[in-house]
């Protein structure tokens, strides 16, 4: 019997797991899962909890319940990858071989790698909402909160979902207006980016929504340490940004696993192949979703569109072939801009996103860097789609591979 | 694209400035392209664009926390030497492309 082990049962693992065990004999493979963790949570929906949106029942459901019927699940810490001996240790001192591995141990946010983050003030009036605790804890702090200086900063990159934040800042606009004391809250954006967003295109449309909105923007902080006395952020070159609530996307890092198998960069991201998504050490080491250090986002979307490339490459491998399928770093967001409306994004490592119809070219029905609410409507029907489809490794009517089709070329 | 004399030499530049070849830097080249930027290159700004240049060949995607691990600099010192976005400048000075941070 051969054995396939993925480790991380998130997004990406369960969407893979499902996608194998489909496609191999049961009497041939033996697929084994392993997660630390017994909850999936749907995190796009961690954003929508500080404002009273979602609740944490609309995102936490148990993993086993998307896992497929003749796979092994182990819940279980892992200690280091043995790539050598193509073996994984878990903590406790037992271990898995494999024949194949693919890595989706994702990345996490490290509050404690920035001085001043995880101190007196740390979920009292500085909350992160990338976890479900602070999530909760900022819509708790936000019921009572009778205003002052709300400040969003991102501390460093690549962070999980980049336009989290952004969305962040325009719910949080939209919240403070219907509570009718948004001449109370000053909003700014702090960001180590020289503007709202990387792209110029995507950058321009952002821009004029903060502004529109009355968000200040703050771009290159690049953010040393946390002043919990004055409630101050301070950068490297020691610019200081006062704050009254702060709203952080802490430092994100792969798992530190992936360092204690010498498979890292400085953030324990895997060293992987940007278009046949195989480990740059290892022949028989696939890397999926946020664990690797693919130069495009960390999100979902492209858990999602690079697991069709690392199947179709995987099963080339198995059969001694060569990995003809390329990931072209296609990644696709909502963009949730408040009072009902919002925007979407579609992009790649070559084309920056651009305004058009997606995903039919000229019909849409959503407009990509446009505001409007069939926007919004996709995201909010994306919450089923994930559940019901997306994590079952089901089709989507949407390509693998980014399409020009539908795209506007813009010229300044 | 356009061109540039530096150190006496022509040399290709992209419409931002950076080098188009990374391999027509030299250190005289370095210290024209800083002057540009204002700053005046010591032996511990070779060491950092020693490492860069390393790095950015190595194709492994460069950040000022890498630098930050590099041994040579911490990232309080890298602001120091390149003052006002560092990562930017000190790859211009290297020769390499601009860094792209990944949406």
């Amino acid at each position: 019997m051969k054995k396939i082990l993925i480790l991380g049962g998130g997004t990406a693992g369960t969407i893979m797991v499902n996608k194998l065990r489909k496609a191999l004999e049961r009497e041939e493979w033996e697929i084994t899962i392993v997660d630390q963790h017994r909850t999936h949570y749907y995190q796009p929906g961690f954003l929508f909890i500080p404002f009273d949106i979602y609740t944490r029942h609309d995102v936490v459901k148990p993993k086993g319940d998307f896992f497929p019927a003749g796979v092994n699940v182990v819940y279980a810490a892992i200690d280091r990858i043995e790539a050598d001996r193509n073996r994984v240790h878990l903590e406790g001192g037992t271990f898995l071989q494999y024949d194949f591995l693919i890595i989706a141990t994702g990345t996490q946010t490290r509050p404690d790698q920035t001085p001043g983050l995880k101190d007196a003030l740390w979920y009292k009036e500085i909350f992160d909402f990338y976890t479900i605790e602070g999530a909760v804890a900022l819509r708790d702090f936000f019921r009572k909160w009778e205003g002052g200086r709300l400040v969003m900063n991102i501390a460093d990159l690549p962070y999980k979902c980049p336009v989290a934040p952004l969305e962040f800042i325009f719910l949080a606009d939209a919240y403070f207006t219907k509570k009718g004391m948004r001449d109370k809250v000053d909003i700014t954006y702090v960001t180590p980016l020289p503007g709202a967003f990387t792209k110029p295109v995507a950058t321009r449309m952002l821009s004029e929504l903060l502004q529109e909105k009355n968000i200040h923007i703050v771009p290159e902080f690049y953010l040393e340490r946390i002043d919990n006395e004055n409630k101050k952020l301070i950068s490297y070159d020691e610019q200081e940004v006062p704050f009254d609530v702060l709203a952080i996307v802490p430092l994100n890092m792969g798992s530190d696993m992936i360092a204690r198998s010498g498979l890292g960069d400085d953030l324990n991201y895997v060293l992987t192949d940007k278009h046949t998504l195989r480990s740059e050490k290892y022949e028989n080491i696939f890397v999926l979703g946020d664990a690797a250090n693919l130069p495009t986002s960390k999100a979902g979307s492209v858990a999602h569109f690079s697991a069709e490339i690392l199947f179709e490459n995987l099963m080339s491998a198995i059969e001694g072939r060569p990995l003809l399928a390329k990931f072209d770093g296609h990644a696709n967001c909502y963009i949730e801009t408040g009072f009902g409306k919002g925007s979407l994004i579609d992009f790649n490592y070559e084309t920056e996103p651009l305004p058009g119809t997606f995903p039919l070219p000229g019909v849409g029905p959503f407009g990509l860097l446009k505001n409007t609410k069939m926007n919004h409507y996709g995201k909010v029907l994306f919450r089923w789609i994930y559940w019901h489809i997306l994590l079952k490794g089901k089709e989507l009517p949407v390509e693998a591979e980014m399409t020009m089709a539908g795209k506007k070329l813009w010229k300044f | 694209m356009a061109t540039k004399t530096f150190a006496g030499k022509i040399i290709e530049i992209n419409e931002e400035g950076y080098l188009v070849n990374a391999s027509e830097w030299t250190p005289d080249v370095a210290k024209e392209i800083a002057a540009e930027e204002g700053i005046e290159l010591t032996d511990l700004h070779f060491r950092v664009l020693d490492f860069i240049r390393d790095k950015a060949g190595s194709g492994v995607a460069l950040t000022i926390r890498s630098i930050g691990n590099s041994g040579i600099i911490d990232i309080k010192q890298f602001y120091q030497l390149f003052p006002g976005g560092p990562l930017k400048k000190a790859s211009r000075i290297a020769g390499i492309k601009k860094p792209s941070s990944c949406v």
